[in-house]
């Protein structure tokens, strides 16, 4: 058992969850019908990358972990999200930049992962990857559409820039399990990712007509559990069945 | 003149010719159709906030995305139903004033809350259940985009249908305090379920031009009988009670007789005193004024990039 294949997994399973938690409370309350359509369906892909990230974890655990044993009865320093993921939505803006930034940096990650030497996260990859590819198309065309639209629009994403610029770090700054995973041909190279999504970002900004802020602090912890305020309440929310009623079968 | 075409409007009806947008008709039954079908549309958007708020507590992954999967389809059924109604010349626009302004209607049932996870469960199998009653024969309404669109939304409601029951099946072998969920459930989607069908025959006064255009086929309360009758074998599987002590089979009609059904609650839900009513509106009025930078912001660059487009081809 490699004890850093199991974070890994797990991290990128808690990354897909949490992110589609956050979209999934658009559902019935979006700006337009088809637009409600298209974040829940997104919300919905991460839920399937989320399942085949922890049952694969679950497997490489054994102890009769399950995918909902995983998801549901982990608490907050356990779970291995970035904290971008896991910020509340904000407006459209902040939702649909959120949405972009990571949607960039997964779509490099999963380029990569899909050649990785462990099968089974490289088969996961490739079959997100078309998922992701889509999730890029729909939140660039939204960020430009908002930095170009109208003058309320475009303050509306300069201030997501600034809710969010602080989180982007973080993406790209490896925990110990990602670089020894790193070292065994099986995570990704996160430094080749961050030129990548640095320069994707920079395309789709000047289209929107915005710029890339100067400022470079990054919060992190997520990858190590050590997370915003706000993961607790996702949690309790989520979790919620599951504890009150320990053991029963939905 | 005018006759004629009523005439000749009535013979295609008869003899089962779908009505087409382009095709002349009665403005009554433009109007009725339009009313009903936006009534529908209304209703499937609506009918995403009771269950919508139980997709971030869906007890386990698969039933989170099966949840999430069903009331994203509900938005789309309100998509075709809008389309639908469209082609009678009436904007989708038009058709959220009158929503929020309260001018239009929307299936009651939504007006109730959902309190626990078993609520999925009776929602499923009662709410839906009842709904592709009434659906299904729509599939052979007289006028062509709206029968095209319910082939379309009876296909998912179907699946709506059984995910319910099977909700409710595994609570029903649980545990004593999910049995008593689910139970609970039951008693109170029942009585709101049954009302559905709308008004009795007798104080239902559309029906009959309905029938006669063929937009209804059967009456509510035909609908509603052959409902009960459904419910009152299928309780059985689940080992549970409908919550009606004069239900019971009648051998001499060949049907379940009922008890007497609350219609002051009936209509008093519809008059806007349920218990969720102003909720659900609010949340839709707050979706669709929040919305509306973004949606001036898209139309803002969509006539950006035409005025682009026409610069260069200059």
């Amino acid at each position: 058992m490699n004890p850093s294949l199991i974070d890994y997994t797990l991290h990128l399973a808690d990354n897909a969850l949490i992110i589609g938690h956050r979209n999934s409370e658009w559902c019935g309350h979006g700006p337009v019908l088809e637009q409600d359509i298209a974040i829940s369906n997104i919300a919905l892909d991460f839920i399937g990358q989320a399942r085949n990230f922890y049952q694969y974890a679950a497997e490489l655990a054994g102890n009769n972990a399950t995918e909902d044993t995983l998801a549901f009865l982990r608490d907050v320093p356990e779970y291995k999200n970035v904290l971008i993921t896991e910020l509340p939505n904000g407006d459209w803006a902040q939702t649909t930049l959120r949405q972009f930034l990571f949607s960039t940096y997964q779509y490099y990650f999963y380029q990569q992962l899909q050649n990785s030497s462990d099968t089974r996260l490289a088969a996961i990859a490739a079959k997100s990857l078309k998922e992701v590819t889509y999730h890029l198309r729909w939140s660039s065309e939204w960020v430009i559409r908002l930095g170009d639209g109208t003058e309320e629009s475009k303050q509306r994403l300069l201030t997501a820039v600034d809710e969010l610029w602080n989180f982007t770090g973080e993406l790209f700054l490896p925990a110990a399990y990602e670089t020894a995973l790193m070292q065994e041909d099986i995570g990704v190279d996160l430094s080749i990712i961050r030129e990548q999504w640095h320069q994707k970002v920079q395309e789709v900004f000047a289209e929107a007509t915005i710029q890339i802020p100067e400022k470079s602090w990054a919060q992190q912890g997520g990858k190590t559990g050590i997370h915003t305020e706000h993961l607790g309440y996702i949690l309790a929310e989520m979790q919620f069945l599951q504890r009150a009623y320990p053991g029963a079968e939905w | 003149m005018e006759k004629n075409l009523e005439q000749l409007f009535q013979e295609k009806i008869d003899k089962e010719i779908r009505i087409e947008p382009k095709d002349w008709m009665p403005e009554k039954y433009r109007q009725t159709l339009i009313r009903q079908i936006s009534q529908h549309a209304h209703s499937e958007i609506v009918g995403m906030l009771p269950e919508g708020n139980w997709i971030t507590r869906a007890p386990n992954l698969r039933r989170k995305a099966i949840l999430l999967a069903k009331v994203q389809d509900e938005a789309g059924h309100g998509l075709y139903l809008y389309s639908a109604a469209e082609t009678l010349g009436i904007s989708r626009d038009e058709m959220y004033e009158q929503l929020h302004s309260g001018k239009a209607k929307y299936s009651s049932i939504f007006n109730y809350p959902t309190l626990s996870w078993a609520d999925m469960g009776a929602i499923g199998w009662l709410v839906d259940g009842a709904a592709i009653m009434n659906q299904v024969p729509l599939c052979r309404t007289s006028y062509g985009p709206y029968a095209r669109a319910m082939v379309r939304v009876c296909k998912e409601e179907s699946f709506h249908q059984r995910q319910g029951f099977e909700i409710l099946l595994t609570l029903s072998r649980g545990n004593e305090a999910q049995r008593r969920m689910a139970q609970d459930a039951i008693n109170r989607w029942w009585w709101p379920s049954i009302m559905m069908f709308g008004p009795k025959d007798d104080e239902s006064p559309n029906t009959i031009q309905s029938m006669k255009w063929k937009i209804k086929r059967f009456t509510n309360d035909e609908l509603r009988q052959k409902f009960v009758d459904i419910c009152a074998e299928q309780i059985k599987i689940l080992n549970l009670t409908i919550p009606d002590p004069d239900l019971k089979w009648n051998e001499e009609r060949g049907h379940y007789d009922f008890g007497a059904i609350n219609w002051d609650e009936f209509w008093q839900v519809i008059a806007g005193n349920g218990p969720c009513n102003k909720q659900r509106l609010d949340a839709r009025k707050k979706a669709w004024e929040d919305g509306k930078w973004v949606r001036d912001a898209a139309s803002a660059y969509a006539a950006k990039r035409v005025a682009r487009k026409e610069v260069k081809v200059a």
